[in-house]
């Protein structure tokens, strides 16, 4: 198996882009990265592109043909990768088996959704088919109040707050300020979380990431041929996925994602990394418990502590573990199959030392935590400074 | 969503029928196929689940999902029944101040929606505080 290196980076800005269709967001997004890589697009060997609900969103399934269609790369190999939420983070990890098994050299990890095309009543329901639609959704079940049943719990048996989780939403809204492409660049208080309207309680308005329009790209390139294309390469030191039922009740524990744990074990071992040795780490925080339950399960702090923890400022940039620092979900915004390839475009520039005033410090290993459903997928990569 | 789709989960939603595997005695809700302990050796029937249960988790939900919008405010919850499998469901019948996690709940027979004013009206459980 061959090192696999991430070579360039590309985002659109991510919020509600009225102007822009689905197309010209993914070009823009790729042709970022092929400008970063310093490539002809013609050294693209293959393209997976993530992308959890083209077909809800924009009535049209195929988008692989799409997307290699107006990037002019026919007839490259390209293939749409789907798993809800975790539909980037997924494409990222075929991207980093195709060019490690040395079948591709260059391969284009992209991801993308166009949110905004339908009423949020639309995409509030095409969201909610990531939940199980024959024992949740028929019921009454709505994707927050999944997150909101994990946060009463979390509540129940480690004593976390409702200002505890408003504590994520604040750090994230102000990590988004220094990020141009985030979707809000406004400050946001405690009081504003706890003030903002009921959706399922406990978990209010601000506690939720947005509805996003948003495309994002890496390039993955053989960790031997990288130096050609960058003077940092950044490696892809691991990589783990791993499953779990697809209704949140059938699984033994509501506070602790048992695809991200194991994801994370994967992940970890392959890199030969622990906790400790990350500098870094972008977290699926689509609601403001789902950080705290995150970092719990990826180790930064025991398991009931992800309140606490927060409550310290120890997720902050500058804190022990910078958590999201690109805004995450929250803050920069969450168009779904872009998220996961997102995360890793952010770790990419942090450790390039790329960020500007969200720069963190001498970092050289970073983690992207993607989360399909309510955790019915999950995908961790572990990615180092390769100089 | 086409009838058939209601029409042939009928026995497991309007009954509380799951499984329970004779190799393993697991009782499984909702209904599987393959018993996930013990794959192709499990022997699944069909099992009518005991109607008790507690509540593990609860959310008053006041963005509703689409369909639900006349019920809003409405109690969901994560129930475990007495048979150990558990389920997601509202709870009915309840000042949702009141409820906490811990009650005991009985599960009753409620209409749960319909697809549109000619289509077909659909039924399953509900949970009610005891």
């Amino acid at each position: 198996m061959r090192d696999v290196a991430v070579i360039g980076v590309g985002l659109t800005k991510f919020g509600e882009l009225w102007d822009l269709s689905f197309r010209q967001m993914m070009m823009e997004a790729g042709a970022r990265a092929i400008e970063d890589a310093e490539i002809d697009g013609k050294q693209i060997d293959a393209m997976y592109v993530g992308n959890m609900s083209s077909g809800q969103f924009i009535r049209q399934e195929h988008i692989s043909s799409i997307v290699a269609d107006h990037a002019g790369l026919v007839p490259v190999p390209s293939t749409r990768v789907e798993g809800a939420c975790a539909s980037g983070g997924l494409a990222l990890r075929q991207a980093v088996i195709a060019v490690a098994s040395g079948i591709h050299d260059i391969v284009v990890a992209a991801g993308i959704e166009k949110m905004t095309d339908v009423l949020t009543g639309q995409a509030t329901g095409a969201l909610a088919t990531a939940a199980d639609q024959e024992w949740e959704v028929y019921v009454g079940a709505t994707f927050p109040s999944l997150y909101a049943l994990m946060a009463r719990r979390h509540m129940y048996e480690f004593g976390t707050t409702e200002q505890q989780m408003a504590m994520v939403a604040v750090k994230n809204h102000h990590n988004a300020r220094f990020n141009t492409c985030a979707q809000y660049q406004t400050e946001i208080t405690v009081e504003d979380v706890l003030k903002s309207p009921l959706v399922t309680s406990p978990i209010k308005l601000l506690d939720c990431s947005p509805i996003t329009d948003g495309a994002a790209c890496v390039i993955l390139a053989p960790a031997e041929k990288a130096r050609k294309f960058t003077d940092i390469p950044i490696l892809v030191a691991g990589t783990g996925q791993a499953s779990d039922t697809i209704s949140l009740h059938s699984r033994s524990s509501l506070t602790s994602l048992r695809a991200t744990i194991e994801a994370t074990r994967t992940a970890y071992k392959m890199a030969s990394v622990k906790p400790d040795d990350i500098d870094l780490v972008e977290v699926h925080d689509c609601f403001t418990i789902a950080e705290i339950i995150a970092i719990e399960d990826l180790g930064f702090c025991k398991k009931g502590e992800g309140g606490k923890v927060t409550e310290q400022g120890e997720t902050a940039i500058g804190g022990r573990i910078p958590v999201n620092t690109s805004g995450g979900l929250k803050g920069k915004g969450h168009p779904v199959g872009a998220t996961g390839i997102a995360q890793a475009v952010e770790i990419v520039q942090q450790l390039r030392g790329e960020a500007g005033k969200r720069q963190v410090d001498g970092a050289e290993v970073g983690l992207t935590h993607n989360v399909g459903g309510s955790g019915g997928t999950a995908v961790v990569h572990v990615l180092r400074r390769g100089d | 969503m086409a009838v058939p789709r209601f029409w042939r989960e009928i026995p497991n939603r309007y009954n509380l029928v799951g499984a329970r595997c004779g190799n393993c005695n697991k009782v499984l809700f909702p209904p599987r196929y393959i018993c996930p302990y013990c794959r192709r050796m499990g022997k699944l029937e069909p099992y009518r689940l005991k109607r008790r249960g507690k509540v593990l988790s609860y959310t008053v939900v006041h963005i509703a999902a689409n369909g639900f919008e006349d019920q809003a405010p409405y109690l969901l919850a994560i129930i475990e029944l007495e048979d150990g499998p558990r389920l997601t469901a509202q709870i009915t019948d309840c000042n949702p101040d009141e409820i906490k996690i811990g009650d005991e709940v009985e599960m009753i027979f409620r209409r749960m929606g319909e697809e549109s004013q000619d289509g077909v009206i659909y039924y399953g459980f509900k949970a009610r505080r005891i």
